[in-house]
């Protein structure tokens, strides 16, 4: 089952004591609080979770994958997620459940 | 941006809630993440993106200090996939780059 904005939602119901609104408000201005950085050009850092990045790519060849065409891949601006040690520990640790 | 100063946006955003709130509500969403992800869970948030996980298969690796030869088992790490809304409003973002100094 993926975590998603509703069951965080109903956990700082249960957890922070937030109404029902106010909880499911508070998990959208989170998400945009940290794309709204992002697009102003600041990095994200979240110490314990990790860094939100942002890099510069330069144009590149790519191809089409359907009709094998070659078609240049723009100059962009990318996120890039590097998880802190916190994370990166507990993840780790997962044994997995053979269905991935 | 840090993990303070989105504390500090968040508040000023949701002037209704505690200060005290704002911080236990982040705390809290970070926790879920984190949880979600150490469970082998997906985390699925539209127009952010997708967090899941990549196994990395065992392999050989050297102690860099005597050179010999470790076996390091698999493991799972975390990748963040970014959400269309995310990718284009960063792309189409023209503001210089900054980063965040420590907190």
């Amino acid at each position: 089952m993926a975590l998603t904005k509703a069951e965080m939602a109903e956990r700082l119901f249960l957890d922070v004591g937030l109404n029902k609104r106010e909880a499911k408000e508070f998990v959208d201005a989170f998400f945009e609080s940290v794309r709204d950085a992002l697009e102003r050009g600041e990095q994200v850092k979240l110490s314990g979770f990790g860094n939100f990045d942002l890099r510069f790519k330069n144009q590149r060849p790519g191809r089409n994958p359907k009709t094998g065409e070659e078609i240049p891949i723009s100059a962009r601006r990318v996120v890039t997620f590097r998880p802190g040690q916190k994370l990166k520990v507990r993840v780790e640790a997962y044994a997995g459940s053979g269905e991935q | 941006m840090t993990k303070s100063e989105l504390i500090e946006a968040l508040s000023a955003r949701q002037q209704h809630l505690a200060a005290n709130d704002v911080e236990l509500a982040v705390k809290s969403l970070l926790e879920q993440m984190t949880h979600a992800l150490a469970e082998g869970d997906r985390i699925e948030i539209r127009g952010f993106g997708s967090f899941s996980l990549h196994f990395r298969p065992p392999r050989m690796g050297r102690n860099p200090k005597t050179g010999d030869a470790v076996a390091l088992p698999g493991k799972h790490v975390p990748h963040f996939k970014p959400g269309k809304e995310l990718r284009e409003r960063v792309n189409g973002s023209t503001a210089p780059i900054v980063e965040s100094e420590d907190e």
